[in-house]
């Protein structure tokens, strides 16, 4: 068993993918290796500028929650998302986006940041790395 | 896997020259772990990292950290709110 976290992160909402890049890091952060598969609306996050476009999971309110949220986070001084990015992939964190997704959505590599991309893959992919991790996680 | 188990008791830190300061004064979860980890990373063998901040959890999880990493905490003084530790890679 490797000490390896894994993290599927189907999700694209904003707080959720703060979660993700916060628990990657943590591992990281005491020595674990870590990865995040990037699937469905958690793909969408992947885009060119779409990192911090995710809405709130909850009380979004056509954007007014998220925004009072993100007031509340600046007070409290708390990482962008694209910072959390740039330390997980200093940190050697790794990140796998679902090519089947892409082909839903209608993306191509070129229309994803490809510099945060380690691997494109499917389910085989996640199975062969998650039977191997400490801990995996689906967000 | 192991049980992590650090002694985060009061310890008067040495007056040695740290080889790396890293100031997370402000910085909330998980800012001053990264930061730290990304300055061990950075630190040669033998190195003093001394880490300032804030941070009420950090001051118990960055030790947890370097126990995880099999290095040496040498010291953690101060409060939950104002706090620094020392770590030698």
């Amino acid at each position: 068993m490797a000490d390896r976290v894994t993290i599927i992160l189907h999700s694209g909402d904003m707080d959720k993918v703060y979660s993700a890049l916060i628990i990657g890091n943590g591992a990281l952060a005491m020595g674990m290796e870590a990865s995040i598969y990037f699937t469905f609306w958690g793909l969408q996050r992947l885009q060119k500028g779409g990192l911090e476009k995710g809405p709130l999971s909850k009380m979004h309110f056509l954007g007014l929650g998220k925004w009072m949220i993100k007031q509340r986070m600046k007070k409290a001084n708390v990482a962008s998302l694209e910072k959390l990015m740039a330390d997980f992939k200093e940190l050697g964190g790794r990140v796998i986006a679902c090519e089947m997704t892409m082909e839903i959505m209608g993306l191509r590599r070129e229309d994803l940041r490809e510099d945060w991309i380690d691997e494109y893959g499917a389910v085989g992919t996640y199975i062969r790395e998650a039977r191997e991790s400490a801990i995996t996680l689906f967000i | 896997m192991p049980e992590i188990r650090v002694d985060t008791g009061e310890a008067r830190c040495p007056a040695v020259e740290a080889n790396i300061v890293v100031d997370c004064r402000g910085e909330t979860c998980p800012v001053p772990l990264v930061e730290t980890r990304k300055a061990l990373r950075r630190a040669a063998p033998g190195d003093v990292i001394e880490v300032i901040g804030t941070h009420p959890a950090s001051r118990k999880e960055i030790p947890m950290a370097v126990e995880a990493l099999g290095l040496r905490l040498l010291c953690v003084e101060g409060t939950d709110t104002d706090w620094t530790i020392r770590i030698q890679r």
